[in-house]
């Protein structure tokens, strides 16, 4: 299938056939890889580094809801979570909501004149299976509601069955679709079965236009682990070092606890250094990490682990 | 502190958008390490370790003053602060502590079966375990390597290896089928500073399980945690004798080695010193090992996966600062590859955390001494001179102590001394190849066959490769791997003999 209007990258050859830029990148070994992200999990972050990273990780957290039970209700009680998580008044509000579609509306009327933006899964999420005109009109639905940002699927079916133009032509075209809205590529790595496809995956969203790379939807198991997180920050390194653009990365789904939450930004800062401790370039999908990083914010603030009804369920 | 007084301005997502930023050029893509998010220190409580004043020699079962009545002080590398002091043995010390291992070997060791040996080496292996922690902090404390390379690998391979040998001590006799083993009597164990329990492990744990008796003589720098070993001994109620601990500098090592009653020597230490114990030897009826030093090629592709190779170089080169003597402190590196292996691992280095050993999150730690310091500045200097190119990472280094930043040389010739000499430290020359023939060419002109390391995603290649590497072990895809059950020693001046394994028993039996 071709590509929906000019990406710009996937042009006509001298011959007319099209020409792709270089998908290839470095194979990754699993021993070593799965070694070296469980090593930077032994960071011992303590004391002031543990009350900023946490701060800093609630700042880059996309709070999620993607349940078929979403309501107007639910989505504009995790809004007011979301913009003001706690209390104290150093806690920053998350960088944005993830919702379905339909419900983009409700969460934009919550969130106005807020910092919190709006992001909405589509292209037929979860699976991506579906012709790539609805998944498009999808993505430019949820814009038209009022996303921000668009986290996008791949079809991992073709990907897997080698169609890797094809892959590239779908982002692109859903980067087009999305207009202003920054896209985000959820590559669902739990389905991929290798590191190097997943490495190869990121190269291929990354040329195609995406500004952000994700591992995963949250309905696949094995989501967003360390190991799977680190090839793809390497990706992204080696994208800056070739074009100079700054990808974002978002690992997502699985992540639950503050420790999990400081582990991910210790592979930011050993992998891609100062400049991706951001909420613009690293996000943190996640549904019930929020009131853990609050807990243990509590603790060093106190000194007592506080009880579970100390923080709001939303 | 909160995230905005540490962090870049986090600004939610504007200023992301790709067509609004203009795109550095590429050339000048540049990372940054360090400004964003410090870490706070996090260092290991100490203050329940104790360590003694002073320690007399371990002999018969008892803690004896030396002869000379001489005692040496052991510091620490990070802070050149006393930590102890310790007992100078000489000859007659040496003398007393071989009678002691005789009458220990004759009186109570040879007479035990192999099941009831081997129940004391499984006790020994679980009170080190039991006493990791402590055993780590004093490790890193006396040697200067980082916390987390002591607690995650020094002491659970300690215990490894006393638990791998009590094993095999009660099945001798199936270790050589056909064969029939017997002990040889009374080792002289001498030992280098840079795995100071493990090394002593490697060698008590083969020789007690095979059924000799121990005189081990501790480097002078590194001498503490043999003298607590000593005391997990005593409290093991492994028989008086069966094991002695004779501390001191090169001469006690040299009567060690020397002494007429001594049935077999091992040895882990400097090439040079090797020499010597085998030229002290010649015409003797003493076995010998010896597991000398290392000039290890760490061999890349440009198939390997990269990312990985650079763990495994930074692993290779900067664990344990380098004082490894299978370090792989030679990179070859494919043509190919060279630009974006060596960028990558410029990078990693970077993000090298070098300091306090007792810090948690420090990667590469002290020095272990002056004259080690001294050895590693001269063999930089040369490279300097020699005109090799030299990148340090920009560290802070503490004040007090023995220190040398991670450094790499590139634009460096197989004829640098740098590229022929064990430095012993932090520093790797790099040199690039061609064809997988000029690889090993390159890789096996050194007078030292240690250690090697491949890195391809072709696995013919990795196996083409290791059969032609003159080395003890090779590595593929992965470095530094150490298990007790796998056989660890060197071709050429790297030395002879194997430690670990069934073969690891070997140099400690008369095997008919």
């Amino acid at each position: 299938m071709a590509a929906e209007g000019g990406n710009g990258k996937g042009a006509a050859g001298p011959s007319g056939a099209r020409t792709y830029p270089d998908f290839s990148a470095p194979t990754v070994d699993k021993v070593m890889v799965e070694e070296r992200a469980a090593a930077l999990g032994k960071r011992s972050i303590k004391k002031e580094t543990k009350v900023a990273g946490l701060l800093l990780s609630i700042a880059m957290m996309d709070l999620t809801t993607l349940e078929g039970k979403d309501s107007p209700g639910k989505v504009t009680q995790l809004c007011q979570k979301a913009m003001r998580p706690h209390a104290s008044p150093e806690v920053p509000p998350c960088a944005a909501i993830c919702v379905y579609p339909k419900l983009v509306p409700v969460a934009k009327h919550a969130l106005a004149g807020s910092s919190v933006k709006v992001a909405s899964v589509a292209t037929a999420f979860p699976s991506g299976l579906s012709a790539l005109d609805v998944k498009l009109e999808d993505v430019r639905r949820a814009v038209a509601w009022g996303a921000d940002e668009i986290d996008m699927v791949i079809d991992r079916g073709a990907l897997l069955a080698g169609e890797k133009t094809r892959i590239f032509d779908e982002i692109a075209a859903t980067k087009e679709a999305c207009g202003q809205a920054h896209l985000k590529v959820i590559l669902e790595t739990g389905e991929l079965g290798t590191y190097d496809l997943v490495r190869e995956a990121s190269q291929i969203a990354m040329l195609a236009g995406a500004d952000f790379i994700k591992t995963s939807t949250g309905k696949v198991t094995p989501a967003a682990t360390p190991a799977v997180t680190l090839v793809m920050l390497e990706a992204i390194r080696d994208f800056f070092y070739a074009t100079g653009k700054r990808i974002g990365m978002k690992p997502a789904g699985g992540i639950r606890t503050a420790k999990q939450a400081l582990h991910y930004l210790v592979l930011v800062k050993e992998t891609l250094g100062d400049a991706w401790l951001t909420p613009d370039l690293f996000r943190l999908g996640a549904s019930t990490l929020l009131n853990d990083v609050l807990m243990q914010l509590e603790k060093e603030r106190t000194g007592a682990y506080q009880s579970g009804d100390s923080f709001s369920k939303d | 502190m909160t995230a905005k007084e540490t962090i870049a301005p986090a600004t939610n997502g504007e200023t992301h958008a790709a067509p609004s930023s203009p795109a550095r050029p590429a050339h000048g893509a540049a990372l940054e390490f360090g400004k964003a998010w410090t870490y706070a220190p996090a260092p290991e409580a100490a203050d329940h370790v104790r360590i003694d004043p002073r320690y007399e020699l371990f002999i018969g079962g008892k803690w004896v003053a030396p002869s000379s009545g001489k005692y040496f002080d052991t510091v620490s590398p990070s802070t050149e602060q006393k930590l102890a002091e310790v007992a100078e043995g000489n000859e007659r010390d040496v003398d007393l502590a071989v009678k002691a291992a005789r009458v220990a070997y004759e009186k109570y060791w040879s007479k035990l079966s192999g099941i009831e040996r081997g129940k004391y080496i499984y006790r020994i292996a679980r009170v080190i375990q039991e006493k990791a922690r402590e055993l780590a902090i004093v490790e890193t404390m006396d040697g200067g390597k980082p916390i987390k390379e002591s607690r995650d690998v020094d002491l659970p391979l300690v215990a490894a290896h006393f638990f791998y040998y009590a094993g095999w001590a009660d099945k001798l006799a199936y270790a050589f089928p056909g064969r029939s083993p017997r002990p040889l009597g009374v080792a002289g164990q001498v030992i280098p500073w840079n795995f100071p329990l493990l090394m002593a492990a490697w060698k008590l744990a083969p020789a007690l399980a095979a059924g000799n008796t121990c005189v081990l003589k501790p480097a002078e720098t590194t001498p503490l945690t043999a003298l607590l070993l000593a005391k997990i001994l005593e409290e093991c109620d492994l028989p008086p004798g069966v094991v002695n601990i004779v501390t001191g500098a090169g001469a006690t090592g040299a009567a060690l080695v020397a002494h007429p009653d001594v049935d077999k020597v091992a040895f882990t230490g400097s090439t040079d010193v090797g020499k010597r114990i085998q030229k002290a030897l010649s015409g003797t009826k003493k076995k010998l090992t010896l597991e000398l030093g290392g000039k290890a090629a760490n061999i890349v592709f440009a198939d390997a996966p990269l990312d990985q190779a650079v763990e495994g170089i930074i692993s290779g080169i900067f664990f344990n600062q380098g004082h490894v003597c299978c370090a792989g402190s030679r990179l070859l590196v494919e043509e190919g590859a060279f630009e974006p292996l060596l960028r990558r691992l410029r990078d990693r280095m970077q993000t090298l955390r070098v300091g306090d050993p007792l810090d948690k999150n420090t990667d590469v730690g002290a020095i272990n001494s002056k004259m080690q310091l001294d050895k590693i500045r001269e063999l930089v200097d040369a490279g300097e001179r020699e005109g090799a190119t030299r990148f340090s990472t920009p560290c802070e280094l503490p004040a007090r102590g023995y220190w040398f930043a991670p450094t790499l040389f590139t634009g460096v010739s197989q004829s640098h001394r740098i590229a022929r000499e064990e430095i012993f430290g932090p520093v790797l020359a790099v040199m690039t190849f061609r064809t997988p023939d000029e690889a090993v060419e390159k890789a096996n002109n050194t007078m030292y066959g240690l250690s090697a390391g491949v890195w391809t995603d072709k696995g013919s290649k990795s196996f083409w490769v290791s059969q032609k590497l003159r080395a003890g072990v090779v590595w593929a895809n992965t470095y530094n791997k150490f298990d007790p059950s796998s056989p660890f020693g060197g071709y050429k001046e790297s030395g002879f003999g194997r430690e670990g394994g069934r073969q690891g028993l070997l140099p400690y039996l008369e095997v008919d």
